[in-house]
């Protein structure tokens, strides 16, 4: 009746899961009575549960990244202290438990920390930069984001209920064979990043259609930001790479659910081949990751130096070379597996090529800095750290890059030093700089510079307290993923890096901070012409928060930077010009789809998990079902009067005429 | 419809445009090519006109042309500029799935000449 | 003027290719396509589609790669050679072929908005692509009544999931289809629907796409001489 589910899943005996499991059940459970007993379930469910709006969607992805990074943080917090504790003894993570750390730390952190910070950035701005009302695609814009939720609770669910894989991050067979790893762990993994993946690549097509094809009138390619080019480089990679993950871990669920022998060691599997193509997928994949953020770090820039982004031609140039470079490197991931000289040459060489079109991109920023009236807000502050943390690292990765250095530093704590500067100084600080960039656009009023930059300093100063650490480590040998070790010599770095883990802890709990004193003072802090910083493209001409429709009326587009132009116009005439002719417009309606179909996805994923047969027949007919209900539904728009639309555009003009007004002439 | 050429057409055709019989026709030339580069795949496959080696060259070629057919013909997929942005993701979709099936077999006959088969490595185990 | 409002403006008055002023836009539709705005419904819906089939097609490269590089594994056991049956092939090419015919049949019909004929050509499609199905199922449960199921070697394994994965695609395209002709008949011609089939129509030649590679490159040169 409930296949594998016994109550001996719950881990009982053990006091650490246990007690984990408690702290999140009990948030979870508060979390849920606190909304319900103030009565915001109706609201909650109207306006963002449904809802298809880009605008909504794309909070509440960046939402489940900050919720998710606390959990990632903290299986990061246990891996210091057990590696700082653990010399000369166990520490106090058996290694059963503190394998299944690791992997969770690294799943969690790429696939549901770094990828729905990306994507719920890219969501939110993208049809506002491009002056038009909504994706290509928005119910199934909703579905994504659900399916992305549905496969994030897989992985908390896995604390509470079972155990998590105990494979690293990406689950080599043939450990991750049925043979050496029977318990639940591996399928708990699979199913949530197969189901996840299909909500990414939803996202991916829904995103690279809408930069393709729906811009507002004279939006031309070369008037795009760049961090819509970024985007559609990043959204291109998606469509292409996340099929091959689809396969590969299809594979494996194959192998482990009916004993086909993809990777197995006998009857002619290959494991290699399941390390080659994970990897196909994975460079590809933190390319996903960097792209935007790089178009954060153009558009903050630009609009803190007061001049328009230097080189936007060979922007666009290195972002569709990185694009294209990235499905040419894969190999330099598994140099050390048995290729031969020829083949880890090519692969060596070309994973140095491809670090020139990110040079080119550092010396464009540079050059905007250059000569500009430079505003240290927290978010250039980000991007300043930015480019001195992501050179560095960049750098250690051509460094390994060369195949004999890699023999000797492949899997150490070199490695893990590298990827952590590349995609912590990169993209974890690239999305703290949009957060900070783009929450006044969002929210309607300004985070506490202050405590921002605060958060700033201790996470810049923690990052390399933490992993210079590491860097030493590696190249004194010691690898990668150690439950615990006898070398003295290695014991006072751990410690120095544990101290850094804590640094980043301060500045973790200081965005926190921030965001709290940011809410409970919001009304000082509100910034009425929608416009705080002075920005330079069109998100910035909208109220903040924008209205469901985005634009009265599509913009029309005549010079280089589409809303600067229109901005200095104004400014040097001192005035707006005469309102636009006012129609009613029709959106997109809110629709339960995207919730249904995820909670649906989430009960087959956990009836595949445990073998509970009867409740998988029940998720796919439901899933179905919930798809032809949608298709089935006659009114797909609703109409938001042209009087309602007028009222909100002149409120928006009246409080730019009034900052107009205000302005030192 | 000038709309199409503004913004391209869609991959699969205009939804009018053509006459009904224009249409039907082209169908019809369409499987028609297809039939004739079907049975020449399976008639290659088969004999021995051509030099062994070759006859898997023969087989692929045979198949591109039929992929070809069915994209030109079914998918209405043409070079006129109006479709430049279904060409282009096509070549980068085509580009993608030679890279990644011809770069997987390279980089793992590489490693199979490298390795011992795996029978071999079970026995040093045990 | 709202984007409709330019739209069409330019769109219901010229002939195909040329605009209102008369001269082509043969220019390429990179700068004609921002001068107007968002695309029109059905532009954005089918390259949306097509992009996906992309994806997809890039899906079933990962499969073929793992075939290409597993398929000489036959753990001891039959190979290509010994297993492939070139007539049943025979028989579903045709079969698929024929139902993609019928489904371009189809897309004329829609275009016509004429109900008989749309019903008539998607139900020649569908039980064209059924006989394909039931044909491949016969033939997989014939291997592995000769103990060539999919777990016996890697080679069986990469070509099950393979053949399968296209089986599947077909399968979920047949409860489409049977999905697509429900809503015809309930609600007519509406335009969404219609953009609906579009995205059905792709979908399904681009499994014939597929196919002519699998039964190419997995079957031809498997038993060629």
């Amino acid at each position: 009746m409930f296949g594998k589910l016994t109550w001996d899943a719950i881990p009982l005996d053990q006091p650490i899961p246990l007690g984990a499991s408690a702290l999140v059940a009990l948030v979870m459970i508060g979390v849920l009575a606190w909304v319900f007993l103030k009565g915001y379930v109706p609201y909650l469910w109207r306006e963002w549960i449904t809802s298809v709006d880009h605008k909504r969607i794309g909070v509440m992805y960046c939402i489940l990244a900050l919720i998710m990074l606390l959990r990632g943080f903290i299986d990061a917090l246990m891996m210091r202290s057990q590696q700082a504790l653990a010399f000369h003894g166990p520490g106090y993570l058996p290694p059963e438990h503190y394998d299944q750390i690791f992997s969770a730390h690294g799943t969690i952190m790429i696939f549901f920390v770094a990828m729905p910070f990306v994507i719920g950035l890219m969501n939110f701005v993208i049809p506002l930069q491009l002056g038009v009302r909504d994706v290509a695609f928005p119910t199934m814009n909703s579905v994504s984001f659900w399916l992305t939720a549905s496969g994030s609770f897989l992985v908390t669910i896995s604390l509470v209920i079972g155990e998590f894989a105990r494979t690293g991050w990406l689950a080599y067979p043939p450990l991750s064979e049925l043979t050496y790893s029977p318990g639940v762990g591996v399928d708990y993994y699979l199913w949530a990043l197969e189901i996840s993946g299909v909500g990414t690549l939803m996202a991916g097509i829904n995103m690279a259609t809408t930069i393709l094809k729906m811009r507002a009138p004279g939006l031309t390619y070369t008037r795009m930001p760049v961090f819509c080019w970024t985007s559609l480089a990043s959204n291109l990679l998606i469509v292409a790479a996340f099929p091959i993950l689809t396969a590969v871990l299809a594979m494996l669920l194959l192998d482990r659910y009916c004993d086909f022998h993809f990777f197995t060691n006998d009857a002619g599997g290959n494991p290699m081949m399941f390390v080659n193509l994970i990897w196909a997928w994975g460079h590809p994949e933190v390319y996903i990751l960097i792209l935007p953020a790089f178009g954060v770090f153009s558009e903050v820039i630009a609009t803190f130096s007061g001049k328009p982004l230097f080189g936007y031609r060979s922007m666009i140039a290195a972002t569709m070379a990185i694009c294209i470079l990235s499905f040419t490197v894969w190999l330099h991931h598994f140099f050390t597996m048995g290729a031969g000289g020829d083949v880890n040459a090519v692969f060596g060489i070309l994973s140095m090529i491809i670090a020139i079109p990110t040079g080119v991109k550092i010396f464009n920023w540079l050059f905007t800095l250059y000569g500009g009236r430079v505003r240290y807000t927290a978010s250039m502050c980000w991007s300043v750290g930015f480019m001195v943390t992501f050179v560095i690292g960049g750098m250690t990765g051509v460094l390994l890059a060369v195949p004999p250095a890699d023999f000797v530093l492949h899997n150490s704590l070199f490695l893990v030093a590298h990827f952590h500067n590349v995609i912590i100084g990169g993209v974890l600080f690239g999305a703290f700089a949009g957060y900070q960039y783009w929450f006044p656009k969002a929210f309607g009023f300004t985070l506490d510079e202050r405590l921002g930059k605060a958060a700033f300093w201790c996470w810049f100063v923690g990052f390399w307290v933490t992993f210079v650490p590491l860097y030493m480590l590696g190249l004194m040998g010691m690898t990668r993923r150690m439950q615990h070790y006898d070398r003295p010599e290695w014991y006072p770095w751990t410690l120095i890096s544990m101290a850094g883990a804590l640094l980043i802890l301060c500045g973790i709990i200081l965005q926190v901070a921030q965001l709290l004193v940011s809410i409970r003072t919001r009304d000082r802090r509100r910034e009425p012409t929608g416009d705080p910083w002075d920005g330079r493209t069109l998100e910035w001409a909208t109220p903040s928060p924008p209205p469901v429709f985005n634009f009265a009326v599509y913009p029309d587009v005549s010079g280089a930077e589409p809303y600067w132009g229109m901005k200095q116009k104004v400014r040097e005439s001192l005035k707006w010009g005469d309102e636009p002719k006012y129609t009613a417009i029709e959106i997109p309606r809110n629709t339960p789809t995207g919730f249904v179909a995820g909670f649906f996805a989430a009960a087959t994923g956990f009836a595949l998990i445990w073998h509970i047969w009867w409740l998988v027949i029940v998720g796919l007919v439901g899933a179905y079902a919930t798809f032809v209900v949608f298709a089935w539904r006659d009114v797909s728009e609703v109409e938001i009067p042209a009087d309602e639309v007028a009222r909100i555009d002149r409120a928006n003009r009246a409080a730019r005429g009034a900052a107009l007004e205000r302005q030192p002439a | 419809m000038s709309s199409e050429a503004e913004f391209g057409t869609p991959p699969g055709g205009n939804a009018s445009g053509h006459s009904t019989r224009r249409g039907v026709r082209a169908y019809l030339i369409g499987l028609g090519l297809a039939i004739l580069m079907t049975i020449a795949s399976f008639w290659a496959a088969q004999t021995h006109l051509i030099y062994g080696p070759g006859i898997s060259v023969a087989i692929v070629v045979l198949a591109i042309a039929q992929m070809g057919i069915h994209l030109v013909f079914f998918l209405h997929i043409t070079t006129a500029p109006d479709n430049t942005n279904n060409v282009l993701a096509l070549a980068f979709g085509i580009l993608i799935a030679c890279l990644v099936i011809f770069g997987s077999l390279w980089i793992m006959a590489n490693l199979n000449r490298n390795m011992l088969p795996m029978e071999q490595v079970m026995r040093m185990q045990n | 003027m709202s984007a409709a409002d330019v739209s069409h403006a330019i769109g219901d008055s010229a002939p195909l290719g040329r605009g209102p002023e008369g001269h082509s836009h043969l220019d390429g539709d990179s700068q004609s396509t921002s001068a107007a705005g968002p695309a029109p419904r059905r532009i954005i819906v089918g390259y949306g589609f097509w992009i996906f089939l992309l994806s997809d097609i890039i899906m079933f490269s990962g499969f073929f790669a793992t075939y290409a590089v597993l398929n000489g594994a036959t753990n001891g056991g039959p190979g290509p050679a010994q297993l492939f049956d070139t007539t049943n092939v025979a028989i579903e090419t045709a079969c698929l072929l024929a139902s993609s015919f019928a489904c371009g049949m189809a897309s004329l019909a829609v275009a016509e908005r004429n109900r008989m004929w749309t019903q008539l050509s998607l139900l020649v499609t569908g039980l064209l692509g059924a006989a394909f199905l039931g044909l491949e199922l016969k033939e997989f449960s014939g291997l592995v009544e000769r103990g060539a199921g999919p777990t016996h070697s890697a080679f069986l394994s990469s070509f099950f999931t393979l053949v399968g994965c296209h089986g599947a695609h077909i399968t979920a395209g047949l409860l489409w289809l049977g999905t697509m002709m429900a809503q015809f008949y309930a609600k007519g011609f509406r335009e969404n629907i219609q953009h609906r089939f579009l995205c059905f129509s792709l979908f399904w030649h681009a499994l014939d796409i597929i196919w002519i590679a699998i039964f190419s490159l997995v079957y031809l040169n498997g038993t060629r001489v």
